[in-house]
This record gives C-alpha cells, structure tokens and sequence, in this order.
C-alpha cells in the first residue's frame, strides 16, 4: 500500500504522520526537539517504524514543514517544503472542510489563519514578542507550582477569574506575583492567566480579522481546557479541539505530499545514516553570513545562508 | 578647509548616493564618498551607539555615518522629515561629536525654507565658497539621475522575477551604477541612462500570461533601503511575483503626488496622520484596484506613523478584498521568519487566484 509520511520540526517539538491514500492515520509520533532537529527526527522515524512492523507499507513521498523544513527536507528526500502556515491550512481543511478560522499557539509562537470556502485568505503571526504562547504559561505554571498538564483543569474550578495585565509577559508576570501575594487564590489567577493568554492573542495577533465559527484551536496550547474555554467565553462560540490538533502541521504536509504526485524513493534506514552539519562564517564581506553545509556520511550534499554567490559552496552533483 | 578636500557623504538609501554624488561634486564643487553598501557591520556599529528604542533607520544612517568617517568623509548630511526623522540629524550629529569624530553637519532639518539667507548660512556649511549657478546648473541631471534610477528599478522589480539567465538585471544594472559613478557631465549621464534602458529592455523574460502582483508599501527609509527589509523585493521576485511600489524619490521630492494620494484615501482619512501613513493607505487602495493581488507593508519597529495606518490598512482589506501583510524590522529580525511569511503569502494569494480563475471559467 502507498503511504505518505509529514514531518513538522518545531522549535520545541517534532511531530510525525504516515497517511494512507484516503488521508487515514496509519502511525503518528510526538517528541521533544530538544535543540537537534536531525536527532529528533531520527528517534521520530524509528518510532514510527515500529508502529508499521507487519503491516505493507511503502512510503512514497516525504513532506516537510517547521523552522527546521530545509534541513530535515534535505536529509529525508522530501518532494514538499513547506511553510508550516499552509501545512496547518490544509491539514485542517482536510479533516474539517467548513473550518471558517484556525487559532494556533505553539510552544514560541501564535498564528491566526482565516479561510473562506475551504481557501486560506488572511493570516497573521506573532513577531516580535512571546506573550501568550506555550512557554509563557510554562514558566508561569512552574513559579506556581503546578504542572502545565493540570493547568487547564485546575482554572476550570475558578469562579472568579483574577485580572492579570494580558499585553506583555513581564507585566502579565509582575502583575500575577502581586496578585499572589495580596491573597488571591491559585485557581483563580491561573484561570485569569488563561484569560489573559485569549486576551493578548485576540488583541495582537486575532486583531482585525474577521473570526468566524466554526473555530478550530490548535498547537500545543489547544491542550489546554482552561484557554480552550477562555477562548469560547470571549469569541461567543464553541471552539473545536481536535484530538490530532498537535499532529495537524504534519499531516497537512504528508496531505501536500501525496497531492504533489511526486514519488521518491524513501527508506526508514536514514534513520541509521549520519548526517551532519557544519556551519561557517563567510569572511568574503563585512555580512559574514553563516553558512550551512549539510553531508551526508561526510559527502557534502547542500548548503545554504549565503546572501550573495560569493558565499556559495558548490555542490557536486 | 580647503574646498577640494571637503568629502561629503549622505546616508545610504537604496542607490541615490549616484544621485547625491553628483549634485555634490558637479553642483556644490567638493568631493562625494559613495559610503560602502550597507553590511550586517554597519547595523551593528549604527545599534551600539544608538538608543535602543530609536526606529531602527537611525541606526542605519548612524552606522553608515561611522563607517564613512572611518574612509574620509569629513562632512555628513541628514535630511528632515514629519516624525521622529525631523531629529535624527541633530541627535546624531551630537553622538557622534560626543564619540570625538570632527566633521560638518549639513542638517536640512535646520534650514528655513522660506529664508533665503538661511539656506544660503546651511549650504555654505557642505562648502563656504558654494556657488548657487552651478548648483542650479547641475540639478536638472541629477534630477535626470534619479527618474532614472526610479524608472529602471521599477521595471527590475517587475520583471527580474521571471529573467531567463539568472543575474542578468542585477549585472546590467550593476555595471551601469559603476559607470554612472564616474560620469562628469550631462551628456555622459544622459547617454549611459539610454545605454542602460536599451540593455534592461533587451534582457530576455519568460513571463506567463497570469503573474502574481504584488504592492509594496512602508515607511520611507524600510519600503526604499533594501538592506533594511531583507531584500524583500528581490525575495519576493524569486517566487515569480511582479513587485509593484510607488514610494521613491521620483514621486515624493520631484513630482510631488500628495493630491492624488488625498483623492484615493478620502474615504479612509480625511487628514494628515504623519509621515509616510497617508501614502501608504493611499498606495494599498491603489494597488487594490489596479489589480494586484497582494500588498505588503514594510516598517521599523515603532515607527508611529506606520502603526497609525494598519488598522486602517485592515479596513482597506476587507473592504477591497486584497490580502496585506505587515512586517516590522528591527536591527535583530529573523530570516527564517520573514522566509516563512512570504512563503505563506505566496501560496494564499496562489490558491485565491486560481480558485478565482475556475471560477471566472
């Protein structure tokens, strides 16, 4: 059987899919980055090959999206590199083809993607700042002590909401330390952080678009019930968490695969060749660009971060 | 000072130092340092001696300014403006007198225009022997100069997308930057531009019947200065994309276009808000109904005007059904963010469009 596999290598996570030719999940993976693309993708693939043993499955076609697309793209072959925007359009409006808006907070950045009859037709994304995204209610959950699983339930019990200043992580920080100390109770500042998380991604990222049900949330924050109902008490309307919601980066990418039509070879066995990278500054001008060179068991196979040909390293081919 | 040894140097600002270099040495009578293209170095030393919440372009011209005085120049100019601009001059000029650099300053932000004896008390400062006939005598080339420049990175930016051999527009271009940088009068100017648009227009293009076209719009020193918003142009033309932008010298200081950006605004602003926000608004309407299908805004960091006009750009998008993007550039943004934006962009306005083309069948 033909099967497409999506990579998404995130900062913090990388996830993995393997479709079949009617888009059914037949493995899918969750791990930590951990600071080494390659390596994540290494452990992904192992463990995605042994969610196939004994079945007949021949992967044909790769897709690659997330900051690390071109790197991981290189090393597995991949027929699409993909930004992870459109790969998360289209995986969503694959599974949910009315989807009118997609809200998406990842573990460092949020995205907004507004669709009309199953096309993309607005976006936006963070850019400068990390308020309200994944590793701000991290690090919050942390100082309060609990952990960031049982973070959703326990604002769940709030029936008072703490207000906590939404625009910017070191006011939303000082203002909940201060809330702490006068004696508001812990439920209910961590359901007022939830709070402030849908205010200050509404205010900056969600502002000016036309939000419209039905709402899909997605991104590792989506896991979250308390911003999940956060979301549904200041948009008005029921937001849909996907069990796969995580895994919808890589599976839009694998869908992208599979429509592409192009077919290259793949084997779960790159997984056992090493590859490295090495990177250089180019002292050729005052851009000292750094340059990447990536080999494949010490055979330079591509590189890239040149601005200008002076930087190329050439590639034999 | 002897006049033959006063080196002027403006900031860089996308390539109008051919323009300034001979209004300088043909008009004012003293020599012009073509300052060294902008490097990720000049952000740096412009960064560290800037304030930090300063819009980014102040550091820009601050270590272009640095780098200049380092090769020579001995007489820096600024120019003025309706924001934070109208002080970048006398702020600059004060930290680098602080830093122990000795140079004039040639600040327009002082001159009263309405004076003539202030402007003659500020132009005798790039050179106290200056003489108003030749600088009179000189503007109408360097005039020329720029509408050259203007016209030629027009067509480049609507046509490099789609260039048969890789390089060729930047090559001739090149070449004719390097050739004009020597050019001492009139006729030389006038006959490398002719030389240069015959060889533009002979590039071979392969261009489809349906492009992608897109409106650039921003602040005056990010939409202009390529450096500043990461190549975005060039970027943008990778992807087959025809670049469309009205913000130049051409259009503000020669042919001044104010009205006919009112007229197109009027029903979004009915007064000034500052700086560049009023031609940016007046720019996107433009290009939504001239038939690009996409607009991007390009500005600094905190750059108040700008900030003043996206909710309103938002209003125009909705209105006008034309997709806009909005970046911000500080002197520490992000290549793989910028990368995945546009990449995004592309393939929204891609889908729109063929979706919009099925439809039309």
């Amino acid at each position: 059987m033909k099967a497409y596999l999506g990579i998404d290598i995130g900062s913090i996570s990388t996830k993995g899919v393997v479709i079949d030719g009617d888009n059914n999940i037949l493995a899918k993976e969750y791990l930590w980055t951990e600071g080494d693309p390659t390596g994540a993708v290494k452990r992904l693939l192992k463990a995605l090959e042994r969610q196939l043993v004994g079945k007949d499955v021949d992967i044909v076609s790769v897709g690659t999206t997330g900051s690390a697309r071109k790197l991981i793209g290189v090393m597995t072959g991949a027929s699409v590199v993909k930004n992870e925007i459109t790969a998360h359009a289209i995986g969503t409006t694959t599974i949910h083809p009315d989807v009118n808006t997609i809200f998406e907070i990842g573990g460092q950045d949020s995205k907004i993607i507004i669709i009309e009859n199953g096309f993309v037709v607005d976006y936006a994304m963070n850019t400068l700042c990390a308020a309200g995204t994944g590793s701000f209610l991290s690090s919050q959950a942390h100082r309060l002590g609990v952990s960031v699983e049982d973070f959703g339930e326990i604002a769940l019990t709030s029936k008072k909401p703490t207000n906590i200043a939404a625009r910017c992580t070191v006011f939303a920080e000082s203002d909940l330390v201060h809330k702490a100390q006068i004696g508001h109770k812990k439920e209910d500042i961590i359901a007022g952080l939830c709070k402030a998380v849908v205010t200050n991604y509404l205010n900056n990222i969600g502002k000016g678009k036309k939000i419209k049900a039905p709402i899909v949330f997605q991104g590792g924050v989506s896991k979250n019930v308390g911003v999940k109902k956060a979301f549904e008490d200041e948009v008005g309307s029921e937001v849909i968490v996907d069990e796969n919601g995580h895994l919808m980066g890589a599976f839009g990418v694998a869908v992208l695969a599979k429509r592409s039509g192009k077919e290259n070879p793949f084997s779960f066995d790159v997984a056992d060749i090493e590859f490295k990278t090495r990177g250089f500054e180019c002292g050729k001008c005052a851009n000292h660009c750094e340059i990447i060179c990536v080999y494949k068991e010490d055979e330079l196979i591509d590189s890239w971060g040149n601005k200008c040909d002076n930087g190329a390293v050439k590639v034999k081919r | 000072m002897d006049r033959k040894d006063i080196i002027v140097c403006f900031p860089h600002i996308g390539n109008y130092a051919y323009a300034f270099r001979y209004l300088m040495e043909k008009g004012f009578g003293v020599s012009y340092l073509i300052p060294p293209p902008i490097t990720k170095k000049t952000l740096e030393i412009g960064s560290k001696y800037s304030p930090d919440y300063v819009c980014v372009p102040f550091k820009y011209c601050l270590g272009t300014y640095i780098e200049a005085l380092a090769l020579g120049a001995n007489c820096l100019a600024q120019i003025y403006g309706e924001c934070r601009l109208e002080y970048y001059g006398e702020l600059q000029e004060r930290l680098l007198r602080d830093m122990g650099y000795e140079f004039e300053f040639f600040n327009m932000a002082e001159i009263k225009w309405t004076s003539p004896k202030s402007i003659m008390k500020n132009l005798k400062i790039v050179n106290p022997d200056v003489s108003i006939a030749k600088v009179v005598a000189a503007a109408p080339t360097t005039i020329k100069i720029i509408e050259a420049l203007d016209k030629f990175e027009d067509f480049i930016r609507r046509n490099v997308g789609f260039e048969v051999n890789n390089g060729e527009f930047d090559r001739t271009y090149n070449e004719f930057l390097a050739q004009l940088a020597k050019a001492d009068d009139g006729k030389t100017v006038k006959k490398l531009i002719k030389d240069c648009w015959g060889a533009l227009n002979a590039i071979k293009v392969d261009k489809p019947e349906h492009t992608i076209k897109v409106g650039f719009v921003g602040d005056y020193y990010t939409v202009q200065e390529p450096f500043s918003n990461h190549f975005m142009e060039k970027e943008l033309a990778k992807f087959g994309m025809e670049v469309y932008r009205q913000m130049n010298f051409s259009c503000t200081i020669i042919h001044n276009q104010n009205k006919r950006k009112r007229d197109y605004a009027k029903d979004y602003v009915k007064f000034d808000i500052g700086a560049t926000a009023n031609s940016t608004i007046a720019e996107a309407i433009e290009f939504a109904r001239s038939g690009c299908d996409g607009v991007i805004q390009v500005k600094s960091f905190g750059c108040m005007p700008e900030n003043d006009a996206m909710p309103i750009l938002q209003r125009v998008s909705e209105d006008l059904n034309i997709p806009i993007l909005h970046f911000s550039f500080d002197s520490q943004t992000s290549e793989t963010g910028v990368r995945t934006r546009l990449e995004a962009f592309y393939d929204m306005i891609e889908v729109r469009k063929s979706s919009e083309r099925r439809k039309a069948v």
